[in-house]
């Protein structure tokens, strides 16, 4: 039986998905364009048993949820430029100490107060590199509400799987845009749990002791296991450790359990591609214009494809390289002076053959301003 | 009474000086605990970053140790997520009060139910002697050469303004009284702050001439009295000591219940 036919904001899209996902405890602070987040989850999570709260600012609703998931709850925050740029240290411990949490960035046009009302993609590589020190994340995206529903439970599974932060980077179009949705029905999509150990109270737990497949089952702060948990680098009882060894042990982990993974987490819709000798490569809003460009394309026999990334961050360089490395022309569209594009040529032999088409003036890109600019490169004039 | 079986032995020796104040807290606490008969499963202790913010690695129960200045805003996501835990936040007064000021005065306003604890060496101890909002003016410190300008916050009345309901003030001179009042705030279903004074012998006590431990503790005797004492009619220029408010008033996960009762009746009412 299919789910419920809805017609919704993006982001009202995304609250579903993480009601779906088993999301049990918000903490945010208002901001365009992804207040309406925070707004629908203070009146569905307390009907649910869940717990809403609106801190001082995103510095405190970074480290709320972080707590919160610590005590065992899958755990949200939602923000725009500006608060996401405030989230940055706490995002850092969460990598460090290995905490599931999601959050949602609906972008909006930065950089400082920018454009709050206005669609950007600009913090793509602010989410990759926006916390200091190396590390790896887990950055996700989707073009329409069907796939923000989906894409968000799939940020909790992954937040659960990694035991890190996942970022959901949507944008202000996407977010604020009403679109038709069928709401999966329970059981429909597959959920990820947390994994709790099963070492018994008593016996010393080692809570940063990954197992074989690399995965470090947790225990509940208020459990039987009573453990330390730091943002310094650490040994496996979550001690601090200034140790040669532990210390690149420990950083090679964090890195590896993702970068390890990048084909599992790669998440991406090909539109056309086997035979296509020009690829647009896009993703979120942008990527509903390019796909209208290449459909219209193929109508009138033109050898056009679309790949649509969904995981952008840890960047599958190999699937795109794989996908797209045949074509005579590769476009990327996307809203922002070229953070995509960067991985794009890395994946390719032949760099050359990668444009980019965009815009930075907050409106949203059209197939039309697409289509000039392929005119351009094709070196047909305007 | 054995206090080792709340140390994390394997993690010792501890990184604090000779003669710092931090271990005197740590003991305090201990005790303060041990009198209660709380089960170290039920106590959470979250601290920031800092010499003070250590404590927590040092004691066997559920340890965060955070960020400069935030230990309060994940400490909040702990006590609102699960509100039958004990949550304690030990902290230093830059932590506490400079990089983290906003945290406490929201927290303070909340009124939810935790024990921040100000262990209040008027200096930042782990980044090596600059000074804090505590440090009060006329004060000398790595950045201040030429003498502290910048006026000192007093962290009873600014808590009890921000709306804490328990404030007390002790120092690491007054053991028993500190244990006290550490074992009042615990047991209080509030916001509870006690402000520790707390010497740092290495930063403050060198750049200030206060000569070491023994003169700094000599210092919290002489220069403080109880709450409404004679002596302070006296000179006014005494630090008090004591509770500075106790009052009960509705604590915020209790009232997040409400809430929750409120959303699920409406629930039961609503077809959706
Ligand atoms: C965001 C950030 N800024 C600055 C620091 C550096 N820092 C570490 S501890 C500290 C101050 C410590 O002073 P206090 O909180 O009073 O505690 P104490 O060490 O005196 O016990 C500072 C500034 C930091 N760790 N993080
Ligand atoms: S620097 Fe000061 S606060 Fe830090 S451990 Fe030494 S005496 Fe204590």
């Amino acid at each position: 039986m299919p789910g419920a036919v809805r017609f919704m904001q993006g982001n009202e899209a995304c609250v579903e998905g993480a009601l779906y996902a088993g999301l049990e405890f918000f903490a945010g602070y208002p901001i365009t364009p992804s207040s309406e987040i925070a707004e629908q989850l203070s009146y569905r999570l307390p009907r649910q048993g869940g717990r809403f709260i609106q801190m001082e600012d995103e510095i405190a609703s970074m480290c709320a949820i972080i707590g919160a998931s610590l005590t065992g709850r899958k755990v949200l925050t939602a923000t725009s430029g500006p608060g996401f740029s405030l989230m940055q240290e706490a995002l850092g411990f969460a990598v460090m100490a290995e905490i599931p949490c999601v959050i949602v960035n609906v972008q909006r046009g930065g950089p400082s107060t920018g454009l709050p009302t206005h669609m950007s993609q600009g913090d793509v590589n602010q989410a990759r590199w926006g916390t200091h020190g190396d590390h790896a994340i887990i950055a996700l995206t989707a073009s329409n509400h069907q796939d923000v529903f989906a894409i968000t439970v799939e940020a909790f599974n992954m937040a659960e799987t990694f035991r890190t932060p996942v970022v959901l980077l949507f944008d202000e179009v996407v977010g604020h845009m009403r679109e038709r949705i069928i709401l999966p029905q329970p059981g429909e999509l597959a959920l990820v749990e947390r994994l709790r150990t099963s070492v018994p109270g008593g016996v010393d737990y080692h809570p940063y002791l990954p197992r074989e497949d690399g995965r470090l089952p947790m225990s509940d702060f208020g459990g039987v296991h009573r453990y330390n948990v730091t943002g310094l680098y650490h040994d496996m009882w979550g001690f601090p450790s200034e140790n040669p060894k532990v210390v690149h042990g420990l950083i090679r982990h964090l890195v590896d359990k993702i970068e390890s993974n990048v084909d599992n987490i790669a998440r991406y819709k090909a539109y056309y591609i086997d035979d296509a000798r020009t690829v647009l490569v896009s993703y979120g809003a942008s990527a509903r214009s390019a796909l209208h460009v290449v459909e219209s394309a193929r109508r009138k026999g033109q050898k056009f494809g679309l790949l649509e990334l969904q995981t952008l961050w840890p960047f599958p360089h190999d699937i795109v390289g794989e996908a797209v490395g045949r074509a005579k022309r590769v476009i990327v569209v996307e809203m922002n002076m070229g953070h995509i594009l960067h991985e794009v040529r890395k994946a390719l032999t032949n760099p050359s053959n990668v444009f980019l088409v965009n815009r930075l003036d907050g409106v949203f890109i059209t197939p039309t301003d697409i289509r000039q600019a392929l005119r351009l490169i094709e070196g047909k004039g305007i | 009474m054995s206090i080792h079986k709340y140390l994390r032995e394997r993690f010792f020796p501890h990184i604090w000086c000779a003669g710092c104040g931090h271990g005197t807290v740590l003991n305090g606490l201990i005790r303060a605990i041990e009198s209660l008969g709380l089960s170290r499963n039920e106590i959470v202790m979250v601290s920031g970053i800092g010499c003070s913010s250590r404590i927590t690695g040092y004691l066997d129960f559920h340890t965060l140790h955070t960020l400069h200045g935030r230990a309060l805003a994940f400490a909040t996501g702990i006590k609102l997520s699960k509100p039958e835990l004990n949550v304690i936040v030990p902290m230093g007064d830059g932590d506490a009060l400079a990089i983290g000021g906003n945290h406490f005065i929201h927290a303070a306003r909340r009124n939810i139910a935790m024990t921040a604890l100000v262990m209040n060496n008027r200096i930042y101890g782990m980044t090596g002697g600059q000074f804090s909002p505590l440090s009060g003016c006329g004060m000398t410190a790595t950045t201040a050469p030429y003498a502290n300008i910048d006026p000192d916050f007093d962290v009873a009345a600014l808590a009890t303004a921000a709306g804490a309901s328990f404030v007390a003030r002790t120092t690491t001179f007054h053991v028993k009284e500190m244990i006290d009042l550490i074992r009042q705030a615990i047991l209080h279903d509030g916001f509870s702050v006690v402000e520790i004074l707390s010497q740092c012998p290495t930063y403050f006590g060198r750049k200030n001439k206060m000569g070491g431990a023994v003169e700094m503790l000599n210092w919290y005797k002489e220069r403080t009295t109880p709450l409404g004492s004679k002596a302070k009619q006296n000179d006014p220029s005494l630090i008090e000591r004591g509770i500075f408010m106790q009052v009960d008033k509705p604590e915020y996960c209790s009232q997040y219940e409400k809430i929750l009762q409120k959303a699920q009746s409406a629930n039961s009412q609503t077809k959706e």
